[in-house]
């Protein structure tokens, strides 16, 4: 194994069709017209000497290190900034060329210290290979004069001298390796858009400056790290490589995060992960990350990590450690007891979003032919059910319709519910791009989210009251269906037209209109209507989505009113267009696709139909129950009623992420058998009686699949810390249960999915291997997959319209509870945070804030930073207050990342009507001034400590 | 499982389907209880028909009352 070198073109690809042919040094080449003749010559295999120039950003023409001599043309143009033409002869070697390059060479030198043996980036270092390039043996001009390099000068302190930025945890910002190249800066307008860096000063004074010569971690930067990978020297370094030394090879994966799914290449010195640094070829990401892909993997090595398992009898008992087999058979013997006592139904499990494609089918597979049940579900229940149900209804099945390339075509883009810039940060930076380009912009979303604040975009947002989205989105089809802006040749091509007819006229009822609506609402119909109009007439229209819209009681309509508008206006079927669902987990769409919900078998197959389950009982060879299993929160229900007593959690912290925390410990403390699979004590575990421990991503083999259903493999590059990879797990408990399941790799068990699930047909390890990713469906019809749906048609024949009647939820405000609280994401943090807080990213957010606005705060007595009590008709909690007008009066927010606020607990139990997904994001509230902690919070403390208590190992006699 | 939660998601399933009309309302709670309830939900939401269905909207229990007969469920543990 070696390091996997990917080869920089100095300039970015050239999109044309019509090629240009060119000799460069007596060889000819043909390349896209628009591209540099740096990129030419790269691609003909001659690498010109370059420093500023790097394929991730536009050419800039600033190190002059890149010049060529075209025969007919005077001087010596720099090679990143000049287009090919048909018929130029370029020579990139010549004695004037050497000559120049070398003097550049020297006066770069002349400022950069020697300490090459002793710096981070040695081995790594394009100042060094450019040195080598030119063939630099002398530096005449000395180091005595003016200089970035040493602190004092000549006896006096140097005031050019800078010393190191060490504020980011994980990078280090060193100023006297500085060569003002400007990759960084470039790196962070142009691939992240954040604009948080630029050069202050010229000339000799010019300087790489956070903000206004803030810190790195004290300005607008959010530690992407784009522009560490863009340093062509040790100027930006992660502080892992100046900790542990140069990577020796590496292996490409894919990120356990978010539903963007980046492939990253892990760069390994022996078993240890030296960084992780974003892989050009990752189809999702095109070699971006973000602070959490990138840096923070730190958890997989955290102290907090369980490594062996762990049985008790009871939950306030402490745990023991105890041997892989003990573990199972008396997890195997307590949920067969159960099953004896309460009946086959009794027992289910949850299968993981954060595993891989195998292992959760592992689960489901233990489940339904296992256990004997379908009580099978998983955390997309209560996120992206609604999509299942929604987008199936209207398309004839779940999935998001577009690859993320779309949006490069796009001209109009809503976001409803989403913040991509906190989520989905990596898709946020394509999307960013694509609107500096000019692409429109509008926000569907209580908040004044980053995305509305983007630099140099201008958003128009619709400011709604949290619960409202159908009224928004039909009265969004009001005006299109009333100001005959509808595209009836698409529609009648492609949909049914009587159905189409009488959504029509449901829309067009004046109690739909923006103005009817507005009261409801709180938007101005005149931005609503101009809204409406952009996207039915700008252009290819595209609608990104998150939770916003799924977790609300009207979840489902929600998603079925977005499809009814994708489809009236005709933005379905093509590039640029498209409903796209912003899954939040890394691997939703695979959890889902692999039947992990309980009606439905993978490929999204009701397990009442005899057909399809003939074909898993012949392969499996048992008989399948054909009845529906429970839903998470049904299982809730069904344990404090005393009928489900014993649950398998695979990678999900249920007491933590899911609504009203008191109903889901009563619903834990219930059952008989709590197991808890996963890396860490989560909240959860306080509740288990038998704890597996879980592998990382790095430790295991399998796939994963993003929210472009795009499947990407999981490689293996350390033993499993815990010994057993996650999907060994699985099967030694079904072994342990009676079930035997052998598999000697993860590869054998994608062949069985690829054998029982047609859109998987054609998924094979080989063919990941050769193609890198594929997109499902990916099977005859389709070979190398298919990044576009319902091209020719939808799925399931003609698009279907479905009314879509606002009805308010029954959690409403009143005297007790007058604001609204609505729930979102950060960053720096993922979910539960059970990873990132075990990482640096906490110097970013270290707990949670209620964001109120000034108003509500100014009546309340509150002032920024106090202790405030929120309190629902669930629970009440503390936080502390951010009065900020980024949330409309009325409206309050916060994150669910901390155990220690536990949102959740004042969640509630109401949900999503089609799926139960529950309804996060409407919570009536109150706030109030607060001492402390609520009593509900220490006692949850007192009893997580409790129960987190190992029992010390006996001494061997 | 408390008929109360069940009335309540039942009720909430019917609402969606009023704007539908009667005669597409009825078949289609039907169907999507059909699909998704497990057997412990349906059996006490059809016991709850059976001893008066107090709480069920109209079409819900209409919907209830035709989904029963052709619904035959593993009797309860």
């Amino acid at each position: 194994m070696s390091l996997i070198e990917e080869i920089d073109f100095g300039t970015p690809r050239a999109k044309s069709n019509t090629m240009v042919t060119l000799t460069i040094d007596g060889k000819q080449i043909s390349v896209p017209e628009g591209t540099s003749v740096m990129r030419a010559a790269m691609e003909s295999g001659h690498q010109i000497p370059k420093l500023c120039a790097t394929d991730m950003v536009d050419a800039f023409g600033s190190c002059r290190l890149c010049v060529v001599e075209i025969e007919g043309r005077a001087g010596t143009p720099a090679s990143c900034t000049t287009p090919v033409l048909p018929g130029l002869v370029v020579h990139t070697q010549t004695d004037r060329l050497k000559k120049l390059r070398k003097g550049v060479m020297e006066l770069y030198i002349s400022d950069h210290p020697l300490d090459c043996l002793t710096c981070g980036a040695n081995g790594d270092c394009e100042l060094q290979d450019m040195a080598g390039a030119v063939g630099l043996r002398d530096v005449r001009y000395g180091y005595e004069g003016e200089n970035h390099v040493f602190a004092k000068s000549n006896g006096e302190v140097n005031a050019a001298w800078m010393p190191k930025d060490e504020s980011n945890p994980y990078f280090t910002y060193d100023p006297s390796k500085c060569i003002v190249c400007s990759r960084c800066v470039r790196a962070c307008e142009e691939v992240q858009g954040t604009f948080a860096l630029t050069i202050s000063g010229r000339g000799f004074d010019s300087r790489v400056s956070p903000g206004m010569s803030e810190s790195f971690l004290g300005s607008e930067c959010v530690s992407c790290g784009a522009c560490v990978q863009a340093c062509p020297t040790a100027t930006l370094t992660e502080k892992s490589v100046i900790e542990i030394g140069q990577p020796e090879h590496s292996v490409v994966t894919t990120c356990a995060y978010c539903g963007v799914g980046c492939a990253f290449k892990a760069e390994m010195r022996g078993e240890e992960v030296v960084r992780m640094v974003p892989y050009k070829d990752g189809k999702a990401n095109r070699g971006h990350s973000c602070v959490k892909g990138r840096f923070a993997w730190g958890y997989t090595n955290h102290r907090e990590r369980i490594l062996n398992p762990m049985i008790r009898e009871r939950i306030e008992d402490p745990w023991r450690e105890v041997s892989w087999d003990e573990a199972f058979s008396f997890a195997a013997d307590r949920m067969r007891g159960i099953q004896k006592k309460y009946g086959r139904d009794a027992i289910g499990g949850i299968t993981s979003s954060r595993c891989t494609n195998e292992e959760t089918y592992l689960v489901q597979k233990l489940i339904r032919a296992g256990f004997g049940n379908n009580n099978v579900d998983t955390c997309a229940r209560v996120c992206h059910s609604p999509t299942g149900y929604g987008l199936s209804t209207t398309f004839g099945t779940s999935a998001g319709t577009q690859d993320f390339d779309s949006v490069e075509d796009t001209d109009v883009v809503v976001v409803i519910g989403a913040n991509p810039a906190s989520a989905h940060p990596v898709f946020a930076s394509r999307l960013k791009k694509r609107l500096r380009q000019g692409a429109k912009l509008i926000v569907i979303d209580p908040r004044r989210t980053e995305m509305v604040e983007l630099p140099h975009v201008k958003a128009l947002h619709l400011p709604l009251m949290p619960g409202t989205n159908v009224a928004v989105m039909t009265a969004l089809a009001h005006v299109i269906v009333t100001e005959g802006l509808a595209n009836e040749a698409f529609v009648r091509e492609r949909c049914d037209w009587n159905e189409f007819e009488e959504w029509a006229a449901f829309v067009a009822q004046a109690n739909n209109s923006p103005e009817a609506t507005a009261i409801l609402t709180g938007v101005d119909p005149k931005d609503l209507r101009e809204a409406a109009r952009l996207y039915a007439t700008g252009g290819n229209g595209a609608i990104y989505y998150g939770l916003g819209v799924t977790e609300h009681s009207q979840g489902s309509t929600t998603v079925i009113a977005i499809a009814n508008l994708a489809m009236a206006t005709g933005n379905i079927g093509r590039p640029g267009v498209g409903v796209n669902p912003l899954r939040g987990q890394n691997n939703v769409q695979g959890s889902c696709d692999m039947g992990s919900f309980p009606h439905e078998l993978p490929g999204y197959r009701h397990i009442s139909g005899d057909a399809v389950r003939d074909q898993f009982e012949a392969l499996w060879n048992v008989k399948l129950n054909p009845e529906p299993g429970l839903r998470i929160p049904n299982m809730f229900d069904a344990a404090v009623e005393g009928t489900f007593m014993g649950i398998y959690v695979q990678g999900e912290d249920i007491l933590q992420s899911d609504p009203n925390t008191k109903h889901v410990v009563a619903a834990l403390s219930a059952m008989e058998c709590v197991i808890v699979h996963d890396l860490f004590l989560n909240e959860t575990a306080n509740y288990a009686h038998v704890f597996l421990p879980g592998s990382s991503f790095l430790e295991k083999d399998g796939t994963f699949t993003n929210a472009e259903r795009r499947i990407q493999r999981v490689r293996k590059v350390m033993t499993p810390k815990n010994g057993l990879a996650d999907w060994e797990v699985t099967i030694g408990l079904a072994k342990a249960m009676g079930f035997e399941m052998s598999y000697s790799h993860p590869s054998e068990i994608m062949d069985e999915i690829a054998a029982l699930t047609p859109t998987f047909a054609g998924v094979s390890y080989a063919k990941l291997d050769e193609l890198g990713s594929v997109q499902w469906p990916c099977n005859e019809k389709a070979p190398e997959g298919t990044p576009v749906m319902h091209i020719d048609g939808f799925v399931r024949g003609k698009g279907k319209f479905v009314l879509t009647e606002y009805v308010a939820t029954d959690e409403r405000t009143g005297p007790r509870y007058p604001l609204l609280l609505t729930t979102g994401r950060i960053l720096s943090q993922y979910n539960v945070g059970a990873q990132t807080r075990r990482t640096e990213n906490v110097v970013w957010h270290a707990e949670d804030r209620l964001e109120i606005h000034p108003h509500d705060a100014e009546q309340r007595g509150v002032r920024d930073g106090d202790w405030v009590r929120l309190k629902s008709r669930a629970g009440e909690t503390t936080l502390r207050a951010e009065i900020t007008d980024r949330v409309a009066p009325g409206v309050v927010y916060t994150t669910f990342h901390h155990p220690d606020t536990q949102a959740n607990v004042i969640t509630t139990d109401y949900s999503d009507w089609a799926t139960n997904c529950p309804e996060y994001k409407v919570t009536a509230v109150q706030i109030s001034p607060s001492n402390g902690p609520s009593d509900w919070q220490k006692a949850y403390d007192a009893q997580a400590r409790h129960s987190r208590r190992i029992a010390p190992a006996e001494a061997a006699e | 499982m408390s008929p109360d939660r069940l009335i309540y998601m039942a009720n909430q399933i019917g609402t969606f389907f009023r704007s539908q009309g009667h005669d597409k309302a009825v078949p289609g709670i039907a169907d999507h209880i059909k699909k998704f309830w497990d057997p412990r939900m349906k059996r006490a939401i059809f016991a709850h028909l059976d001893a008066g269905g107090v709480g069920l909207e109209p079409n819900v229990r209409e919907a209830l009352t035709s989904l029963k007969p052709t619904t035959s469920l593993p009797a309860a543990p």
